[in-house]
């Protein structure tokens, strides 16, 4: 019989092979391969006066040194704007490599290629490139002071202004009884997976055609800017997303100039190129995110209800924009969360600095809105005195007032409208779970001993699931392999798992049977990538849509086979059967093999297919009209809007009275992303980016000095959470199902990472009384922070 | 400008495997490129965040960090040794794919040789000493909660089938 899949806890299909060390990421690829490494700019802000290679043509195993002026032509393009916006008037992006000009402490100026990356690297270090040093702008205050511009062209350092307002702001804001006003930061971090960058190439002399493997979350997009860059027929060029070791957002960027230049570099030379990126290298050169102000001024009657919410915020994007406005677009919409605020303004400028671009990191840029929106109603209840679940639900949209439109223009360029959720449900349920009503009595028993312990809770509503489209193709083979494809990549999702239980289901047949390939272009041309949280929504749905295409001519095909009506079939187990009747049926392997009007009888099956063959009319033709052979199909899902999760998560810290040190006592987590696939995988993708949030709240900050040199760039010094620094995550569903897709799910993905930063800080302001507004917050600063109250408190 | 290379023999898994390397070739380069065994994984290069782990003479340590000539003459373990002749997963991988202690897979390798290493030492391990054993490896998907339940897993079945925490997989293991 066909289990139920859809919904189960199914153990992962990629863990063989990954647990075993038969992954294949791209550095375990063509070890014939030259290797590649770049002369990067030491300065954050310089011209270049001079290359000089002397004494580096003589390393043996030296293959090439390239400059941009040895670039052809279109390679010396800057690379494209990738998703350009009305209000960004001044875009700037990077040339693949630096013409004139470096703008960041890592930008590529001189390739070198090689025998392998330890010659390649002898060769950089031999290579002398001389600078004329710039004043560097390192900071979103010293950008927006503009006293110098990172591009000339650019004095005010701004390359967009966007305000979006709602309702009547100003009005509203005067009639207020209550007005606060916060200032509120967060600081850069990043992606960081634990594979960096890399991109392997081959060209196929005889066949003139390209072969490429990328980590990437976007193996289509990569090979549209190839075949563009490099001037090749589409069909020449295949790009590959093979086994990729983390994305977390930072690998939907591309081209990277890499990307561009290892396919070029392998065409010239007809031999495979790598480039592998490390650690240091991946620290300066691999885009961040993260780095915004807020001031934020709201008001508020006496019931804490939001009357009015004015915020204005400075984004810094880094050197180059190629990314165009999605994160501070996110920020601005995202901010409000699950409350129903009728006047609002947004206002932000996105500013260049010095320093590494900015990019999507896993929550782009909801963690900032999450922050903002969350301390402001934490103020709001503390300056009225009230419970802080008590604010929230005042202010939450209903249930009965979903869809919830609120007149605001998301990411993606629709409304920013709300499809469904249930945001009372969902505080019920976390407090329950965190035992919020409860923590007073462990909080008193803690201070008699001594200790200080406080509780943070925040929430947020994601948009997941952005469009435009995925495809997914599902091909049944004479053999009985159920063959299945989409466009995008995976980097840890488990998507052969939860996209064969979708089609398993879809289609009635056994898991074992099916083999889903993700990120092959060789396998599916048109994708857009894995981001936004929205593989599962958009390639999830459209491999069933592709599955019900299938389910379909295989039921008209067995009808006609078995002389029944198709409504009367369903497919159990592989079999096409009569439902009540199961003794009448046909495999649906030989389904597949009836599919194909050509069929040498190759096999046992095929000779048995001719005995269901029909009588053939002399007058049709054997494919008739409007059908096509072979027992497969292809479909999309496109949707109107993105479709919006919610989560709500609590917190208990204790903070050291002598070290400030914070430790986080126990983390709930409650998570609203409409059906679930399997609950193994997701609550996996909550731990991991709930495990990011505390990196991000607690440890992680990228830090630049004033000059734009990156001081903590290895792990050594950035950093990460190990098992030690991640609590227990106690995590509990609700599953309301998105009303705008065939299977009512919500992606997952970006969730965990969202409130951590808000609910720490929570936390920490709950367990010391101090107003945390900036975060993260190391023990030295949160030292410093009571030591000065201390001070302004025993004059 | 020409390297010095120098032969070498390192017993890898139970065989002996040598190559001609310049002095400077890091193990774990060795390991992946020049006897292609990829499963050994390098994500930072500087010691910390333990993907390149492997047994050196049955002891964890980090690959990317010894030069492969300083392993002459010893014994190395990486994780393609680990899964039995009959296609057995070892007990610690078969507990990480149980317990979805892995998700991108890229830190795996490192955390399985780990833990392997612990549990030789440590057949039953508290969860406090769990944390210390696992605390020298970074992963940025997982948050470690099921890689934590995925070593107490591991060590029960280790337990129970009194094999070895350091050697091949075995049927019915």
């Amino acid at each position: 019989m066909t289990t139920k899949l859809f919904g189960e806890r199914v153990e992962r299909r990629e863990d063989r092979r990954l647990l075993t060390g038969r992954g294949r990421y791209v550095d375990d690829l063509a070890h014939d391969a030259y290797e590649v490494a770049f002369v990067r700019s030491p300065h954050a802000h310089a011209r270049i006066t001079g290359i000089d290679v002397t004494d580096a043509i003589d390393v043996d195993g030296l293959v090439a040194i390239y400059t941009y002026e040895d670039l052809p032509e279109r390679m010396q393009e800057p690379l494209p704007l990738l998703i350009p916006h009305p209000s960004l008037t001044a875009p700037r992006t990077q040339h693949v490599l630096a013409k004139d000009e470096v703008n960041h402490v890592g930008e590529a100026v001189v390739m070198v290629v090689a025998r392998d990356r330890y010659v390649a690297e002898d060769v950089v270090d031999r290579i002398v490139v001389t600078y004329d040093p710039l004043p560097p702008v390192v900071g979103i205050e010293t950008a927006a002071a503009a006293e110098h511009a990172v591009h000339d062209d650019v004095p005010d350092n701004v390359a967009a202004s966007l305000t979006q307002e709602i309702g009547d702001l100003e009005a509203a804001m005067a009639a207020a009884p209550h007005r606060i006003e916060l200032r509120l930061d967060i600081e850069r971090s990043a992606s960081t997976p634990l594979e960096g960058r890399g991109v392997v190439a081959r060209w196929d002399d005889e066949d003139q055609s390209l072969r490429v493997h990328s980590s990437t979350q976007t193996p289509t997009s990569v090979r549209a800017a190839i075949a563009t860059f490099l001037e090749l027929p589409f069909a020449k060029v295949e790009c590959i997303a093979p086994d990729v070791g983390g994305g977390f957002g930072v690998k939907i960027m591309h081209p990277w100039p890499e990307e561009l230049l290892v396919p070029w570099a392998a065409r010239t030379w007809g031999h495979p190129v790598k480039f592998v990126d490390d650690r240091r290298e991946h620290f300066v050169a691999a885009n961040h995110e993260r780095g915004q102000v807020h001031w934020v001024e709201v008001g508020f009657d006496d019931d804490g209800r939001i009357l009015a919410l004015d915020v204005r915020f400075l984004h810094d994007h880094g050197a180059y924009i190629p990314y165009g406005l999605i994160v501070p677009i996110i920020t601005s919409t995202q901010l409000l969360g699950p409350y129903k605020i009728e006047n609002y303004r947004v206002e932000f400028q996105s500013l260049y600095t010095n320093t590494m671009t900015v990019t999507p990191y896993r929550g782009a840029g909801r963690p900032q809105g999450c922050f903002a929106m969350e301390r402001t109603i934490d103020a709001i209840a503390s300056e009225l005195g009230r419970d802080r679940t008590e604010i929230r639900a005042a202010n939450f949209i209903q249930p009965d007032e979903m869809p919830y439109d609120f007149g605001l223009t998301f990411q993606d360029g629709r409304p920013y409208l709300y499809d469904s959720g249930d945001f009372p449900a969902t505080l019920d349920k976390l407090r329950s779970l965190i035992d919020w009503d409860g923590f007073e009595a462990v909080r008193q028993e803690a201070q008699a001993e001594g200790r200080l312990i406080g509780i943070g809770m925040a929430a947020y509503v994601e948009g997941t699931g952005v469009g435009p489209y995925e495809g997914g193709h599902v091909l049944v083979e004479p053999n009985g392999r159920v063959q299945v494809a989409t466009g995008l990549s995976t980097q840890g999702q488990g998507h052969e798992t939860a996209f064969a239980q979708i089609v398993s289901e879809e289609l009635g047949v056994p898991i074992e049977d099916v083999t889903v390939v993700t990120g092959d272009t060789r396998r599916f041309q048109y994708a857009v990538g894995t981001f936004a949280s929205r593989a599962a929504v958009m390639s999830g749905n459209a491999i069933a849509l592709a599955a019900r295409k299938v389910r379909e001519k295989a039921l008209s095909i067995a009808a006609d086979a078995l002389e029944v009506s198709p409504e009367d079939l369903d497919i159990v187990d592989g079999v096409v059967q009569v439902e009540g009747s199961p003794e009448t049926s046909i495999p649906l392997k030989l389904v597949a093999t009836l599919s194909n009007p050509l069929r040498y009888a190759f096999d046992e099956d095929a000779q048995k297919a001719t005995q269901f063959a029909q009588p053939a009319d002399p007058d049709e033709p054997p494919v008739r009209e409007g059908e096509e052979p072979g027992l497969e199909g292809t479909d999309y899902y496109s949707p109107p809007r993105s479709t919006f999760a919610n989560g709500m998560h609590a917190v208990i810290v204790e903070v050291d009275p002598e070290t400030s040190d914070v430790e986080i006592l126990r983390y709930a987590v409650v998570h609203d992303c409409g059906r679930i696939i399997n609950p193994m995988i997701l609550e996996g993708q909550i731990h991991g980016g709930v495990a990011q949030g505390v990196g991000g709240a607690l440890y992680e900050r990228m830090a630049y000095d004033e000059n734009g040199q990156l001081q903590n760039a290895s792990f050594m010094d950035f950093l990460m959470p190990y098992a030690t620094e991640v609590p227990t995550i106690e995590v509990d569903h609700l599953e309301t199902p998105s009303p705008l897709n065939p299977l009512g799910i919500k992606g997952a993905g970006e969730a965990g990472v969202i409130p951590g930063s808000a609910a720490i800080a929570a936390a920490i302001e709950d367990a010391t009384g101090l107003k945390i507004r900036s975060m993260p917050i190391s023990p030295s600063e949160l030292h410093e922070l009571r030591r000065a109250d201390e001070e302004t408190a025993t004059p | 400008m020409t390297e010095e290379l120098l032969d070498i023999t390192v017993e890898v898994n139970g065989r002996p495997r040598s190559a001609r390397v310049p002095a400077r070739r890091l193990l774990s380069d060795f390991l992946r490129h020049d006897i292609g065994l990829t499963g050994t994984h390098v994500g930072c290069e500087h010691g910390v965040c333990g993907c390149c782990t492997v047994l050196l003479d049955g002891k964890p340590a980090r690959s990317c960090l010894m030069f492969a000539v300083m392993a002459q003459d010893h014994a190395v373990t990486t994780v393609e040794g680990l899964e039995g002749d009959d296609g057995e997963l070892h007990p610690v991988q078969q507990a990480f794919h149980e317990c979805h202690g892995l998700q991108c897979g890229f830190c795996t390798p490192g955390f399985v040789m780990s833990v392997c290493g612990l549990l030789a030492e440590n057949p039953d391990p508290t969860e406090e000493e769990v944390l210390e054993g696992i605390s020298g490896n970074l992963c940025r998907c997982t948050g470690y909660q099921n890689i934590r339940k995925s070593v107490h897993r591991a060590a029960e079945a280790l337990r129970e089938t009194g094999q070895s925490a350091t050697g091949p997989g075995r049927a019915g293991g």
